[in-house]
């Protein structure tokens, strides 16, 4: 049962940090309850599709459909992600001065919302097949099938918990900072994702290029433990990032950081010019 | 917007050389999941070079071949394979397991 609720915990964590930091992000924002929820659901429905389909997705595309299959839909996530980001460096602002209006919602919302709403929908859907896969071979497999999925269960609402506590740590940030935390933390998640989806490229035998190892510090935090987890999602840790990734890296936090700069709006900027 | 064209398009085309399959040169290696166990537990592959690992999975039930050494995470469906690319790897010892079975399902590629 403990190994079962460690493995399923392992895959639900990255998820949860996810939805943890979406729900910090888009505090104070309209409707988010519904989207966030819109995406978790969607995300468990197309995980047991995803799983249902597995062996179908694995032998697609020469053997790699799977390695595609991630990488499309953490460049899904990486746009989303810098989608959001781009709108609330425009209206961040607005939102954080109507917020202290008690009673104001922010009805514009509707926007990043949808974009994290996917986010969210493609975490779950890609950590949530294999939790289904994994607990549906145990319980094909019949051997003490009730005690292993109880541990399974376990592992879900512990990752549950977990999202819980991301947000209220969050939370605890004071108001003034929140956003430009909550970008931040975006920011290195997408550069993560993007670095990530590069690798599943390498695999697929595509990104072929820059593939030397650049670092090894598997003998400080290595990528199988919780915490090599939780830092693969949060920054993008990877224990033996390749030239290919620490580029895509790089750029990716580039690209998101001009974007933010371009669209931020300043109209106080004017008057005291 | 010609010019445009002319600025982007050097850019694109190194992008699909760079993005296309070049997997001529690579050494193809079969490894196979039964009683969730793999066979060979011990692969030897080519130091310095790509390598294609097919992982054929016999069981009923799904396996995530799991290397943070190999840099792969992949999740072999029950009574299905999958293809993954590996390397170039230094020379050295390169251990995976399937992280569903952990306690049996374990390995190692050894890139000489």
């Amino acid at each position: 049962m403990l190994g079962a609720l460690v493995i399923v915990f392992r895959e639900v964590l990255e998820a949860g940090l996810i939805v943890g930091i979406v729900m910090a992000a888009t505090r104070g924002v309209d409707g988010r309850g519904r989207w966030i929820s819109i995406g978790i659901g969607t995300g468990v429905v197309g995980a047991a599709i995803v799983a249902a389909f597995a062996g179908v997705i694995s032998q697609a595309f020469e053997g790699s459909g799977q390695e595609l299959f991630n990488a499309s839909i953490l460049a899904v996530a990486v746009v989303m992600l810098m989608w959001h980001n781009a709108w609330m460096a425009r209206h961040g602002r607005e939102i954080a001065a109507e917020m202290r209006q008690i009673g104001t919602a922010v009805s514009e919302g509707a926007k990043p919302l949808t974009a994290l709403a996917v986010v969210v929908g493609v975490a779950v859907l890609r950590e949530g097949s294999e939790v289904v896969l994994f607990l549906y071979g145990i319980l094909a497999s019949g051997t003490s099938g009730a005690s292993i999925a109880l541990g399974g269960l376990l592992g879900i609402f512990a990752g549950a918990a977990f999202t819980g506590l991301t947000y209220f740590g969050l939370l605890a940030i004071p108001q003034r900072y929140i956003f430009s935390v909550t970008s931040w933390l975006i920011a290195l998640l997408a550069a993560g994702m993007a670095a990530s989806a590069v690798q599943f490229l390498n695999n697929a035998g595509f990104a072929e290029v820059l593939g030397n190892t650049v670092w090894d510090t598997s003998w400080i935090l290595s990528d199988g433990s919780i915490l090599g987890k939780l830092m693969h999602t949060l920054i993008g840790y990877t224990e033996r990032p390749t030239e290919l990734q620490l580029t895509v890296y790089v750029g990716t936090l580039f690209a998101m950081g001009l974007l933010m700069r371009l669209a931020r709006y300043r109209p106080e900027q004017r008057v005291a010019v | 917007m010609r010019r445009m064209i002319a600025l982007i398009a050097p850019f694109a085309i190194a992008a699909l050389v760079a993005l296309s399959p070049a997997t001529a040169q690579a050494q193809d290696f079969k490894l196979t999941i039964k009683d969730h166990k793999f066979s060979p537990e011990e692969i030897k592959v080519p130091a310095n070079t790509r390598v294609i690992i097919t992982i054929v999975n016999e069981d009923a039930s799904a396996e995530e071949f799991d290397s943070s050494a190999l840099k792969v995470e992949k999740v072999v469906a029950g009574k299905s394979s999958g293809t993954v690319r590996i390397g170039p790897l230094k020379p050295g010892r390169y251990p995976f397991i399937g992280e569903f079975h952990e306690a049996t399902a374990k390995g190692v590629v050894i890139a000489e």
